[in-house]
């Protein structure tokens, strides 16, 4: 027994069992299934995760929330705490008010937005259940826990704002001075009003995007120390480079004397894509105190705190001809803020903006999103950001429309996509898709899931008025990856760029660094980058390693979201190969005693051409290290680094088909087939791929049916644990059966799309247009998500929502 | 998620434990497998100054055929009720409800005297004690007491046991020869508790055409105790069962659980999928499906994120369809 759990020996097992995914002798490294060389350490815990770090002399910090959604605290009194055993030191939100400054916003999307001051602690005013008054410094976690309790705070209750569209009325309680609306932006082209005007068949929809709380594997820690002058931020981030800036900027602690760490981080779906209160607090505690500090959260203090995702209100019009060929879209939101706009939040519901047209020609298309304050915890990205919201807005709409119009909805969208012969294509929301081939996907999906087959099924079914019901979901989506061409990004008031950065060095050895500036949190890239670098460098896989997280080894990036990494970051890295590689041509020629004209790089050999004369690139780097005879003017190391900053978005796209099964007696959703087919391009590694349509996939299925988190109405959080906040386990889902179509990408040298948040995306209406397809006989048009079984049956016999 | 400072003793003998409780008065707690007791300290819903682990005592643990009933221990956790011989054999409807408790680490720790002692309506034995009429043998520093099911579940989260009390062993009556049982749970995802459960045991007479002799069923979370469904037994006693099962495709419908994966390949409209009732026909089709219209009788079920009291007063019916269903179907070995 105690054998089979042994971590070393499982450890062992993984990287022995990676040798079965080498590539066959001659083959690229790119494109093989290798197994994730990383794994052996993150799933035996042989690593370093930010609650493993134990520095002499710690202290631990834990944190007094405020039970109240909305309250002025009146009163802090943490005198009893500090007589407590162990404990060092109580703050409030006022004792640190001097030096705390207010947790950035990067995306003031427009020139007027209502931007609140945010303190890390509250000082005078609480606006969300779990916000921070308070903190206790103790010796050991547990005297930190006791000592929260005598913690004394007096709040004056302020009224709770909930409804966002109450928010907006006039005479709406307030959640800031300057009201509840912080923005409204607008987007728009063609001539939307003609569009409309005497269309044969509009289709008005309201649906609603629940709020969800992202929850990854590891929850949220910071240690923070200083030696008097250097701090070090070791946190569970996805962005440690943009965190460092953002830091040095709020608590004034010179970004050159400010590391920050993101050791091996276990998960973020966004969630981490963010400057937190815990954060900027501890940075100061460890500058305060002179001793190093750290916070761990619980995942009920994570369920309130993390940022939260999704919340949108989706007013929706769709207008089309009677043959079902689309005009224009009306798209209308109310985007819930939350209490503060944190680091992107505004620019969530615009990410989505260029999305909502999904794959589909239209003459006019019209935007408008409204942020709205409430007092709940702040929304932010999550593992799509905007554009799952989006796809499901137009998908959900283009199966309303075929069923007005009576046709299958697989011909509605054939009669509206993008041919494959019609790439490039801008389309009515001004992007330019590169490349696709929705055909393509469609076809390969259908055959796969036996769509007639399951169709004629469901006719059967609904003859003989069964009580368990099929129904077939259809979603294509398209989504813009690879965040972000920068002079995008500044068009849209972003505050930095989209480029990425690498660097490859060559040791004297022939073995190979690679500094990323992007920062895995689960994704593979130390085997992904491994690859390209193999063939890049014509060296074996297990020669490189990478390195990345830390903003002292890897000194510049944007780091990991959006699944950019591998489409820029991962196109830095093949840059930044090219150089190296251009540079060791230099030397070995100079070596061979030819011109660099006449030499020639292939299977890892610099050779002159016609000749047996010949250096392998392990020599160059040799030569390059010793430096005793290098061609003039070359610099004593084969080191070079690149900057890639994308000229346009990528667009994977797929077709995704459902089959569930709905007990109308119960309103029980059982998925009974799921069939993916996408294309994100050129494939790197295919079991990576599909490791991240997999978890894709099961978190859009979660939102369909299964995650919401819910306030009461005095805003207390409900759902914070997980016997409330439903996420669904592997015994919960379906096999999935995935398949490629692969299209490459055109905008970069790679091909390829990106897919981090495909299945996501792809899914969630794939799911819910199944639902209301087996519905549709009881006359039911939508069911809110999560569709639960009390929902469906509430549908079901309501005769509609 | 840090509990509140406690005291922690492991006495070696149930003589032992009794004398730790004595001591440490009202503010003391039974530790058993810590799987319900854990959260509540951690999540600081509970502040006890002593806990007394009584998980290892060995006096607390296997199960005996004691001749007309099965004594379970209190400390048997419930992976080995579940993989208990004697219980699969003698008394399995306790094997079935305890197999859908939770996950397998949570099995392998929590036990079947915690799940009772702990008397959450949304556990699933409570219930299967009430169908079953199981009693409860308790020790104290006074003696031994004997406590039937009907009287042991008082309120939410609350029992008859009194501060110093430790559950030894549950007595489950051994019902004898003819009956057949199901275990009903709906819950949303494999891990989550029970929105509504079923526990139904029917004996059925072949005896002048098939029909059901007698019937016990118990209701998890429609109230804030579990529920026997006095009524529901009540009618349902002498419904015939006409033997067309699965010709009527209307009839049950009951192959689409609470979560996808509970009836591998099951799909709906063949095996034991929607035709799962076991009659066709509409007159005595009609008995046991009135019958179970009675279920929600008298209950006053809980609101919560799963389902709001109208909801699962619908589902009690339709689950106590399926459950006295399957029930019958299997006491004629099916
Ligand atoms: C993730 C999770 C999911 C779960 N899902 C389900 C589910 O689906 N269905 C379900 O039924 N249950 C579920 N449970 C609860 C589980 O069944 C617990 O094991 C059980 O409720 C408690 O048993 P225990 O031995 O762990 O008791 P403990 O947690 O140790 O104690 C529970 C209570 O019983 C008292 N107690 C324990 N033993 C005795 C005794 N011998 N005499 C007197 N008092 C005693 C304790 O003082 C305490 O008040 C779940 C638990 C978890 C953690």
């Amino acid at each position: 027994m105690t054998e089979e759990i042994d971590a070393g020996m499982v450890a062992r097992r993984i990287a022995e069992d990676g040798d079965l995914s080498e590539p066959a002798p001659g083959r690229n490294e790119v494109g093989a299934a290798r197994r994730r060389k990383e794994d052996a350490r993150l799933v035996t815990g042989r690593t370093r995760w930010t609650d493993n770090i134990q520095l002499p002399g710690m202290l631990y910090v834990a944190f007094v929330r405020s039970p109240m959604a909305h309250a002025r605290v009146t009163r802090v009194d943490t005198s009893a705490a500090r007589a407590m055993p162990g404990v060092v030191a109580a703050l409030s939100g006022a004792d640190l008010a001097g030096e705390q400054g207010s947790l950035p916003c990067a995306w003031p999307v427009t020139e007027d937005i209502v931007l609140p001051d945010h303190p890390p602690m509250a000082v005078e005013e609480v606006r969300y259940a779990g916000e921070a008054v308070a903190c206790v410094i103790a010796t050991d976690r547990y005297k930190a826990a006791d000592a929260l309790e005598a913690v004394e705070v007096d709040y004056e209750p302020l009224p709770a704002v909930l409804d966002m569209v109450k928010a907006l009325e006039e005479g709406s309680p307030k959640v800031h001075e300057a009201g509840n609306r912080s923005y409204v932006w607008k987007f728009g082209t063609g001539d939307v009003d003609a569009a409309f005007r005497d269309a044969p068949v509009v289709i008005e929809r309201t649906y609603v995007q629940q709020r969800l709380i992202p929850s990854a594997m590891e929850p949220r820690a910071v240690v923070a120390e200083t030696d008097g002058d250097f701090f070090t931020l070791h946190s569970s981030t996805q962005i440690p480079h943009i965190l460092r800036i953002m830091l040095a900027q709020v608590t004034g602690i010179p970004e050159h004397k400010l590391r920050v760490v993101a050791p091996d981080v276990g998960g973020g779906f966004g969630s981490k894509l963010q400057v937190t209160a815990e954060e900027v607090i501890l940075l100061l505690l460890a500058r305060r105190l002179g001793k190093p500090v750290k916070w761990t959260e619980s995942r009920s203090e994570g369920n309130l705190t993390v940022h939260h995702g999704r919340d949108q209100i989706q007013r929706l019009a769709l207008a089309a001809d009677a043959d079902g060929r689309l005009r224009g879209l009306r798209v209308d939101l109310l985007a819930d803020m939350g209490a503060y706009l944190m680091l992107v939040t505004p620019g969530i519901p615009i990410l989505g903006a260029f999305m909502y047209n999904g794959i589909y020609k239209m003459d006019a298309y019209d935007f408008t999103c409204t942020g709205v304050f409430t007092t709940k915890m702040p929304t932010d990205a999550y593992r799509g950001a905007g554009r799952p919201e989006a796809t499901f807005a137009i998908e959900r709409l283009m199966d309303e429309l075929a069923d007005e119009l009576s046709l299958d909805p697989v011909d509605l969208r054939r009669r509206n996509w993008i041919g494959h012969e019609e790439f490039p294509y801008t389309t009515v929301a001004n992007l330019t898709y590169d490349s696709g081939n929705y055909e393509a996907a469609t076809d390969r999906a259908l055959a796969v899931f036996g769509y007639d087959k399951l169709r004629a099924e469901q006719a059967d079914r609904r003859e003989r008025g069964e009580p368990v019901q099929l129904g077939i979901g259809v979603s294509t989506y398209t989504e813009m990856c690879g965040l972000a061409p920068s002079r995008v990004l500044g068009s849209l008031s972003y505050g930095a760029g989209g480029w990425e950065h690498a660097s490859v060095r060559m040791l004297p050895t022939g073995k190979v660094e690679v500094v990323t500036g992007t920062s895995p949190h689960g994704q593979g890239h130390e085997t992904a980058w491994s690859q390209i670098v193999a063939d890049a460098l014509s060296v074996p896989f297990d020669d490189v390693s990478v390195i990345h997280g830390d903003t002292s080894s890897s000194h510049k990036g944007m780091d990991t979201y959006g699944s950019r990494s591998l489409v820029v970051g991962g196109i830095a890295v093949v840059q930044a190969c090219d150089k190296v590689k251009e540079k060791a041509r230099h030397i070995a020629a100079h070596m061979l005693e030819a011109s660099p004209d006449d030499v020639e790089f292939a299977g890892g050999t610099f050779r002159v051409r016609g000749t047996d004369a010949a250096k392998t690139i392990q020599e160059v780097a040799l030569a390059a290290f010793a430096a005793h005879d290098l061609p003039p003017g070359v610099e004593a190391s084969l080191d070079s680094e690149a900057t890639f900053d994308p000229e346009n978005f990528s667009y994977p796209h797929g077709t995704h088909l459902c089959a569930v099964e709905v007990d109308t007696e119960t309103g029980a959703t059982r998925i009974r087939e799921y069939v993916a087919v996408d294309d994100v391009g050129n494939v790197v590694n295919p079991m990576i791929v599909e490791g991240q349509v997999h978890g894709g996939i099961a978190q859009g299925v979660a939102q369909a049916l299964f995650e919401e988190a819910v306030y009461d109405a005095e805003g207390n959080l409900l759902t914070t644990t997980m016997a409330d906040y439903l996420l669904p386990s592997a015994a919960d889902l379906p096999e999935f059966t995935t398949d490629r179509t692969e299209t490459p990408a055109t905008s970069n040298p790679l091909g390829v799309k990106g897919v981090g948040e495909a299945g996501t995306i792809a899914s969630t209406p794939a799911v819910v247009n199944a639902i209301v397809d087996a519905l549709r006989p009881f006359g039911v048009k939508d069911v809110p998500m999560p569709c639960t079984p009390e929902r469906v049956w509430r549908a079901v016999h309501g005769g509609g929502s | 998620m840090i509990p509140a400072s406690f005291d922690y003793v492991r006495p070696a003998s149930l003589e032992e434990a009794v004398a730790a409780l004595d001591g440490a008065g009202e503010e003391a707690k039974v530790l058993s497998g810590g799987q319900s007791l854990l959260p509540l300290l951690r999540m600081r819903l509970s502040y006890p100054s002593v806990l007394v682990d009584v998980g290892r005592l060995e006096e607390l643990r296997g199960i005996r055929d004691e001749g007309g009933h099965l004594a379970i221990g209190a400390a048997a956790t419930h992976d080995e009720v579940v993989r208990s011989p004697l219980v699969n054999a003698e008394c399995p409807l306790v094997a079935l409800a305890t197999a859908t408790v939770a996950d397998p680490a949570v099995r392998h720790r929590g036990t079947f005297g915690g799940s009772l002692a702990h008397a959450d309506p949304a556990g699933d034995l409570p219930a299967v004690a009430v169908a079953l009429d199981m009693e409860f043998v308790i020790r104290s520093s006074s003696g031994e007491r004997i406590v039937a099911a009907r009287d042991f579940f008082v309120d939410y989260l609350e029992t008859a046991l009194a501060p110093g009390e430790i559950i030894t062993e549950i007595r489950v009556p051994k019902l004898g020869d003819g009956w057949g049982f199901h275990y009903e749970k709906f819950h949303r995802t494999a891990q989550a508790w029970a929105t509504v459960g079923v526990a139904a045991a029917v004996r059925v007479s072949t005896q002048g055409g098939r029909h059901i002799e007698e019937a016990r069923v118990g209701l998890t979370n429609m109230g804030s105790t579990p529920v026997r469904a006095t009524e529901v037994e009540a009618a349902v006693r002498g419904a015939e069962l006409n033997g067309q099962a699965g010709t009527n495709g209307s009839g049950g419908g009951g192959s689409v659980n609470g979560h996808p994966r509970s009836q591998e390949g099951a799909a709906p409209g063949n095996g034991n999928g929607a035709g799962s009732a076991p009659h066709g026909g509409p007159g005595p089709r009609g008995a046991l499906r009135q019958a179970s219209e009675l279920a929600a009788e008298g209950t006053s079920p809980p609101t919560d994120l799963h389902g709001g009291p109208g909801y699962r007063r619908h589902l009690a019916r339709v689950l106590t369809y399926r459950a006295l269903g399957t029930a019958a179907r299997s006491a004629l070995g099916g």
